[in-house]
């Protein structure tokens, strides 16, 4: 197999200027006599560096990374959009870049004359956009509206028509940055059968997209960038194996990050418990647990007396760990580690979860489960272990109390702690029964591949 | 350079169609379309005619008919003007292009100052209802001098516009500079006045002004009586809108590569 494109020890430095204003304009540039001068640029920003990468004809590359990674400046340097700062890029055959669907269109000539004009840009002669029109009109689905100027087309419409040029281009390698995300689900779906069209006639396609499942599907070989290196590449699955757990690492450490944050702001703003803390908190026991109609009042802080202190409250995963991250299903347990300095004999200990969106998801505590209190004195630890998590993937506070029964706080946490549940199913609602589906009569499914 | 220069022909198809897109989505919308390429000029020339034929006529004794006269001058003077405005910001309003798709970027300077010239085309058939109505005296050993001096005046608006362009990019007051400039350049050229009239010391200055030449070209061969003389004028002309063309080319290839950052 010989390679379509090629790509070796490619960097790519962004210049910025930061005496910007001081030139911007031609005299004072010729006056001062600092044309040339100002013209090097004080600061550069390294896009990529040091890329190397081959992908054999007929393969599909997933480039995968964070914002800013350099995915784009990657595609736009094989498309030779921009020059690379140093290194080589070689490209085989004809490309056509999706890079922006339509760029080119005039917004007052109609869709036809658009398309002529773009085909012959993207490098077509005239006799071939003929040959090639009413295909592309049908992909497009725009029989009825192709004669209307383009500024009167729905952003959907031009986005299709921009498409159904492009990929009629019939180029040798296509690159693709992060345009399936136009459309409708049925346009979507007739991109990628396009795509898996390509890919059959043997063309080389390099797929810029931060749809991970669209990489293992789809892809014979991932890469992953990060800050302009390449950080992985190879398997699709590994990579994006790889990438995921990158994420959640970093996800990991930003919520640990802001919640200690958010601990700290609490901590320092102590309601005494005489006065507002009542008003806050009303008579029923658990607040928390009694629905949504005094749910705009909760806003995150700390307050209560600290008869009862909570020294600290930490979620721990399956390994017995501190962690902000869980995966939907997994074990998870809440240690609060508390402080009695004086014995006590009314105390009922509380948790409620909550949703992004504030709903409570589940709340509960020692004295709906019927836990009579007999004394807390000196240190103390509770365990609230919950043995599956079952809730969708979304991001959860929670509420850590410790008060009296009658609802006076001791301790109060409110929305104080942050987790994250991760699933590889994208289910909907708050919360998820354990569930199964089973089929009678004469109902099969195809087996898929890809999804675990 | 020469090796992009040499890809140019390739680009005739796309060249074309965006002039005729250029044309097309000019006027569309208006009422009037196509017709404005003749009004614009001829309300330049009747407000001319009007102020030097009745408010000042000493100044322009000699140039009889004067609307005519005019016309030989407002006529390329508008296609050179417009193509140098329109081009100092077509790199950054075609930015989509140059930033999205691979795309050769002279091109969009050259399309400028060709749509220009398709404009200046259609409205040459008022200047030959003049040329009938006035009773020009017409040879047509002159009138093979027309084309010519149309490709010289193409070439060397092609040279400042491919400058333009490019420094543009960097230097966005280029065109509010440029609109001065053009002010100032519109009356250094013997467009509302006849050559023949200018003072010495003027000539000598009026010498060194390329779009001059060509406007006295287009004067000697549709109004002037005699032969084309200043020909010569025109063939050192052309040889230097070569050169300036070759210059801008290099000016805009050396810059090429910065447009899809700047832009």
């Amino acid at each position: 197999m010989t390679s379509a494109i090629e790509v070796s020890r490619v960097s790519k430095i962004y210049r910025r200027f930061s005496h910007r204003k001081q030139f911007a304009t031609l005299k004072s540039a010729l006056l001062s006599r600092s044309l040339i001068k100002n013209l090097r640029p004080d600061e550069t920003f390294t896009a990529l560096n040091d890329v190397s990468l081959r992908v054999p004809r007929g393969t599909t590359l997933g480039v995968i990374g964070r914002n800013g990674s350099g995915k784009s400046t990657l595609l736009k340097l094989v498309a030779g959009i921009t020059k690379p700062s140093s290194g080589t890029v070689t490209v085989d055959g004809r490309i056509s870049a999706l890079i922006e669907l339509g760029a080119g269109f005039h917004p007052e000539i109609s869709g036809r004359e658009n398309v002529f004009i773009n085909g012959i840009m993207l490098g077509l002669t005239r006799r071939e956009v003929t040959q090639r029109f009413d295909e592309i009109v049908e992909f497009a689905e725009m029989k009825e509206f192709i004669d209307a100027p383009v500024k009167t087309y729905s952003s959907g419409m031009y986005m299709r028509l921009g498409f159904a040029v492009a990929i009629h281009v019939d180029p040798d390698v296509l690159l693709v940055d992060e345009v399936l995300a136009v459309g409708d689900e049925g346009f979507t779906h007739k991109c990628l059968d396009k795509f898996g069209e390509f890919k059959r006639r043997g063309k080389t396609i390099l797929l810029v997209t931060h749809s991970l499942g669209m990489v293992e599907r789809f892809c014979d070989e991932a890469l992953w960038l990060d800050a302009g290196r390449i950080k992985g590449s190879g398997d699709p699955k590994r990579i994006v194996g790889a990438y995921i757990t990158d994420v959640e690492q970093r996800e990991e450490k930003e919520l640990a990050a802001t919640d200690a944050k958010a601990r700290q702001s609490a901590s320092a703003a102590i309601v005494s418990p005489d006065e507002p803390a009542s008003a806050v908190l009303p008579d029923t026991p658990m607040e928390t647990a009694t629905g949504p109609a005094d749910m705009f009042r909760a806003t995150e802080g700390r307050w209560g007396s600290r008869e009862i202190e909570i020294t600290d409250v930490a979620l721990l995963g399956p390994d017995g760990q501190p962690a902000h991250i869980f995966q939907s299903g997994e074990p998870l347990d809440l240690r609060i580690r508390m402080r009695a300095p004086l014995p006590i004999d009314d105390f009922v200990v509380g948790v409620g979860v909550f949703n992004a969106e504030g709903i409570c998801c589940y709340g509960t505590n020692t004295y709906i489960e019927e836990l009579t209190p007999e004394w807390l004195v000196g240190d103390a630890q509770a365990i609230f272990s919950i043995e599956s998590l079952d809730l969708v993937e979304g991001t959860y506070k929670m509420d850590v109390a410790i008060h009296k029964m009658d609802g006076y706080p001791y301790d109060y946490h409110r929305l104080l702690y942050t987790f994250r549940v991760k699933s590889r199913t994208k289910d909907v609602g708050i919360y998820r029964p354990r569930h199964g589906w089973r089929f009678s009569g004469d109902v099969r499914f195809k087996k898929t591949t890809g999804s675990s | 350079m020469f090796h992009n220069l040499a890809q140019l022909p390739r680009y005739r198809g796309l060249i074309q169609s965006l002039v005729a897109r250029e044309l097309k989505a000019r006027y569309r919308g208006s009422v009037l379309g196509f017709f404005w390429s003749f009004i614009n000029p001829l309300t330049l020339l009747l407000i001319y005619t009007f102020v030097f034929k009745y408010v000042m006529p000493a100044a322009v004794k000699g140039a009889d008919p004067y609307p005519l006269f005019m016309f030989c001058g407002i006529l390329p003077w508008t296609w050179f003007a417009s193509s140098l405005v329109e081009s100092s910001g077509v790199l950054i309003s075609g930015g989509n292009l140059i930033k999205k798709v691979l795309f050769p970027a002279e091109i969009l300077p050259i399309v400028t100052v060709t749509a220009n010239m398709i404009h200046f085309f259609l409205a040459l058939p008022i200047l030959v209802v003049f040329l009938i109505v006035y009773r020009a005296p017409l040879t047509v050993s002159e009138l093979l001098w027309f084309p010519f001096v149309v490709a010289v005046q193409y070439v060397f608006t092609l040279g400042c516009a491919l400058i333009l362009s490019a420094l543009t990019v960097h230097f966005r007051d280029i065109k509010d500079i440029l609109s001065n400039v053009l002010t100032l350049w519109f009356f250094a050229t013997p467009i509302i006045y006849p050559y023949l009239f200018a003072p010495d010391i003027a000539k000598r200055f009026l010498n060194w002004n390329p779009m001059a030449h060509i406007v006295i070209s287009y004067q000697e061969i549709l109004f002037f009586n005699g032969p084309f003389g200043h020909w010569k004028w025109l063939l050192a002309l052309a040889v230097a809108s070569v050169g300036l063309f070759l210059a801008g080319y290099w000016i805009f290839d050396r810059l090429r590569d910065s447009f899809a950052e700047e832009v």
